[in-house]
């Protein structure tokens, strides 16, 4: 090739079709529907599936699938799969500074520490998988002879608004820390700025994480948040991405069946940089407490 | 009941002069007992002779609103009290309430039914129990986890049930004042009087005035109770259905909520159990306090090679039941609360019936006034059957049977509700794979209807969110 057709003929660059990450798989909007992506100063981006009601009970579907293999995992299995997931970003963390740096607007070197605490945080949460049920389970001293045991269990399918704003730092912040312990995760995220979201399906799909364990939806949160906040089979909400006036329908909506909520927390100072607790792992935990006698000797039994 | 043995019981009953009830109670706030704002008042009667105990207030929106303030006032000194002092109030209560526990188990027995047994043995001591519990974390919260120095939420509104009244009322208030929130509390309008009694040793004990503040009520108190927006923090123990209710009102608002509801546990006995123990575990699963336990074990799963024997056992066991007077120590079955709760149990007994289950009852004579029901039992219940769909909270048990372990795990999850299950075998690792696939709160293996106030209690799904006891207990009350 000579410089000559180089410059008459640039190469074109290949456009990605960004889809749904639903149950291992990566489906169109079964409503066909898209709509435009921008960048911060408008400049288009891609065209991003607009999820409809159908979209968030497939995801529904898929999270409640594989749940139980999921929960059932050992939480050292679940810790090496989230470490995996952190090698497979930092492998692919250009990608993800060009993705956050567009969707927000951000100088390349802003977007680089937006997406290496993201890695960074995948990594903090692989190392709680085996770790949290010591630390908010244990053995309970009852008055009476019987061996009582008090442990933590994911609560199920949970359904995840994702940060509006933060649309990477603060998707993982409140992704890991839910399948973290063993829950599975429909996830809708920021409607402004879905691109990230999107490109982690694909990072997740081959970190050996099983399907539909998260499932990635983009579109109007307010339109697929309705029906999963209503849904009988989702068992806890976390609010982060809905508005007040959002959040509060969707906390009348989420009583129907009890459903654990996570109203949306204040985020200070360093925003989602700073260090989590534990609380987004708890807040999707129950506390099962299991009985036994124990047969005891009593005081005037046994002794060395 | 007809006696199953040669022998018979004398009467026994416990004495009645130990309570000295007014004839008129006023509500409970910022440490005075004061009419109610509407000069509303209803009665409390006695629900095994309808015999009339009192007259209590009943609290309208004004005088929730001055009993909220009230607590906000006193919540300024209170939290900032030294953890050890706030520590030291606890101990006094729970003291006053071990000196005083045979006036409390009299009294209680006389306004809920419940059997004096129960009331003496069961409900007194953990009342007891949960305030000394947890005075002892009042000064080392910064140890309970939550991180240095967690923080109380302000003013607990608190609305507790007719089945366990003074229980209940610990469940609530130990923690909350511990952790150094003040309260106020709704008894259930059948059984106002042990709270009453409670601020009576709360001003023995000498508690600031506002700390605690009990308003007497119906449904109305609580929901303006709830709704107030100078309440910070909510919990409810009660039925589902209100529950919902709350969550909707609490729903937009920085109000924390927890809420123990219903539930239709699973006794499960696989064919390998101890038949004697577990006929002990059944029946006190659902015959405790005539079945109007939010845990109770309501569904027995029995392993289709035993139904047979066990239900010959169990049939020839609730025969020698005696069911009366709540006051005879003799007593195992007491009256149901009310007349509400008698027909509701009544009407789905009868659904039961029309959808073809097998009513069974023993030879059962029920006195002539109050509010009785016999135990009773349904075999051939199907999962579809509504006496194995719905919470009947009374004492009425449903009779279901599995082949193998999944099978039974399938059927005990099959429920809305997620509060409590039961495991009768002798085989350890099937006790662990069982209890593992249980979405319920909690477990009793080769036991049933134990509690301990270090022992978290709660809900998955529709029994509510939140755990009540031990050092779980406390989340509920602190700004974490």
């Amino acid at each position: 090739m000579s410089e000559k057709t180089e410059k008459t003929e640039p190469r074109l660059s290949v456009f990605k079709t960004y889809k749904l990450y639903v149950g291992g798989k990566f489906p169109r909007s079964e409503s066909g529907r898209v709509y435009e992506v921008t960048d911060a100063k408008g400049k288009w981006l891609a065209n991003a599936p607009l999820s409809s009601r159908k979209d968030a009970r497939d995801a529904v579907v898929a999270a409640r699938k594989a749940f139980g293999g999921w929960s059932g995992a050992t939480a050292y299995n679940r810790g090496q799969i989230l470490y995996r997931v952190a090698e497979m970003l930092e492998g692919r963390r250009d990608q993800y500074v060009a993705e956050v740096a567009d969707a927000e607007g951000l100088s390349k070197s802003k977007a680089a520490a937006q997406v290496d605490a993201a890695i960074d945080r995948w990594v903090w949460y692989a190392g709680w998988t085996d770790k949290i049920a010591q630390v908010v389970g244990g053995g309970n001293p009852v008055a009476g002879p019987f061996f009582n045991l008090s442990s933590p269990e994911p609560t199920g399918v949970v359904a995840v608004l994702a940060p509006q704003e933060s649309s990477f730092l603060g998707l993982v912040s409140v992704v890991a820390p839910v399948i973290a312990t063993g829950n599975t995760a429909v996830v809708v995220a920021s409607e402004k700025a879905p691109l990230p979201a999107l490109s982690l399906g694909e990072v997740l799909a081959t970190s050996d994480l099983p399907g539909g364990v998260v499932n990635v939806l983009s579109g109007r949160t307010a339109e697929i948040a309705a029906p999963l906040a209503s849904h009988q089979d989702v068992n806890a909400i976390d609010l982060a991405g809905a508005d007040e006036t959002l959040a509060k329908e969707l906390e009348i909506a989420a009583a129907d069946n009890l459903k654990r909520v996570l109203r949306p927390q204040p985020v200070d100072g360093a925003g989602w940089s700073a260090t989590p607790g534990t609380d987004r792992m708890t807040a999707f935990l129950e506390t099962k407490t299991v009985w036994h006698p124990t047969g005891a000797l009593g005081a005037s039994g046994s002794s060395y | 009941m007809a006696p199953a043995s040669a022998f018979e019981y004398a009467p026994a009953p416990e004495s009645r002069s130990v309570v000295d009830i007014a004839a008129s109670y006023g509500l409970f706030i910022d440490g005075e007992f004061t009419e109610a704002a509407e000069g509303k008042v209803f009665k409390t009667l006695s629900p095994s002779t309808e015999e009339v105990l009192s007259e209590v207030a009943e609290a309208g929106e004004a005088d929730v609103d001055r009993a909220v303030r009230a607590a906000r006032k006193a919540f300024e000194k209170w939290s900032a009290l030294p953890g050890s002092e706030r520590a030291k109030y606890l101990f006094r209560i729970a003291r006053i309430i071990q000196e005083r526990s045979r006036e409390l188990a009299v009294l209680e027995t006389l306004d809920n039914g419940k059997p004096i047994k129960e009331t003496r043995d069961a409900d007194l001591p953990l009342v007891a129990a949960h305030f000394f519990y947890y005075a002892g974390w009042a000064d080392k919260l910064d140890h309970a986890g939550y991180g240095a120095n967690p923080r109380p939420l302000g003013v607990a509104g608190q609305v507790i049930p007719w089945n366990f009244p003074l229980l209940m009322l610990a469940w609530k208030i130990a923690p909350a004042l511990a952790t150094g929130n003040t309260v106020v509390l709704k008894p259930a309008e059948t059984t106002p009087l042990s709270a009453l009694f409670f601020a009576d040793i709360c001003r023995q004990a000498g508690l600031p005035r506002g700390v605690v503040n009990i308003l007497t009520g119906d449904g109305r108190t609580g929901a303006a109770l709830i709704a107030h927006p100078d309440v910070n923090k909510v919990a409810f123990t009660g039925s589902t259905a209100v529950g919902k209710q709350i969550a909707r009102t609490v729903a937009g608002t920085r109000k924390k909520l927890t809420l123990e509801l219903g539930g239709k546990g699973a006794n499960i006995v696989f064919d390998d159990a101890p038949i004697d123990q577990a006929v002990e575990g059944i029946v006190s699963g659902i015959f405790f306090n005539q079945g109007q336990v939010c845990c109770a074990g309501s569904r027995l799963l029995v392993q289709e090679s035993i139904h047979d024997e066990l239900l010959d056992s169990l049939k020839r066991r609730l025969t020698t039941l005696r069911l009366g007077d709540p006051l005879d120590k003799n007593t195992d079955i007491g009256a149901i609360n009310s007349a509400e709760q008698l027909a509701r149990i009544t009407a789905l007994a009868d659904q039961g019936e029309a959808e073809g289950a097998e009513r069974w009852s023993p030879a059962c004579e029920l006195p002539s006034s109050g509010y009785w029901f016999a135990p009773t039992l349904f075999t051939n219940v199907t999962q579809a059957h509504t006496v194995a769909r719905d919470e009947i909270f009374g004492p009425v048990l449903s009779v279901l049977t599995f082949r193998t372990p999944d099978e039974a795990v399938a059927k005990a999850n099959n429920t809305p509700y997620g509060l409590s299950a039961g495991i009768w075998t002798e085989k350890g690792s099937r006790i662990l794979a069982v209890a593992n696939k249980l979405r319920a709160g909690v477990i009793w293996s080769n036991t049933f209807n134990k509690f301990d106030p270090t022992s978290p209690f709660g809900g998955y799904k529709e029994s509510g969110f939140g755990r009540e006891g031990g050092r779980h207990g406390l989340e509920a009350y602190l700004d974490v």
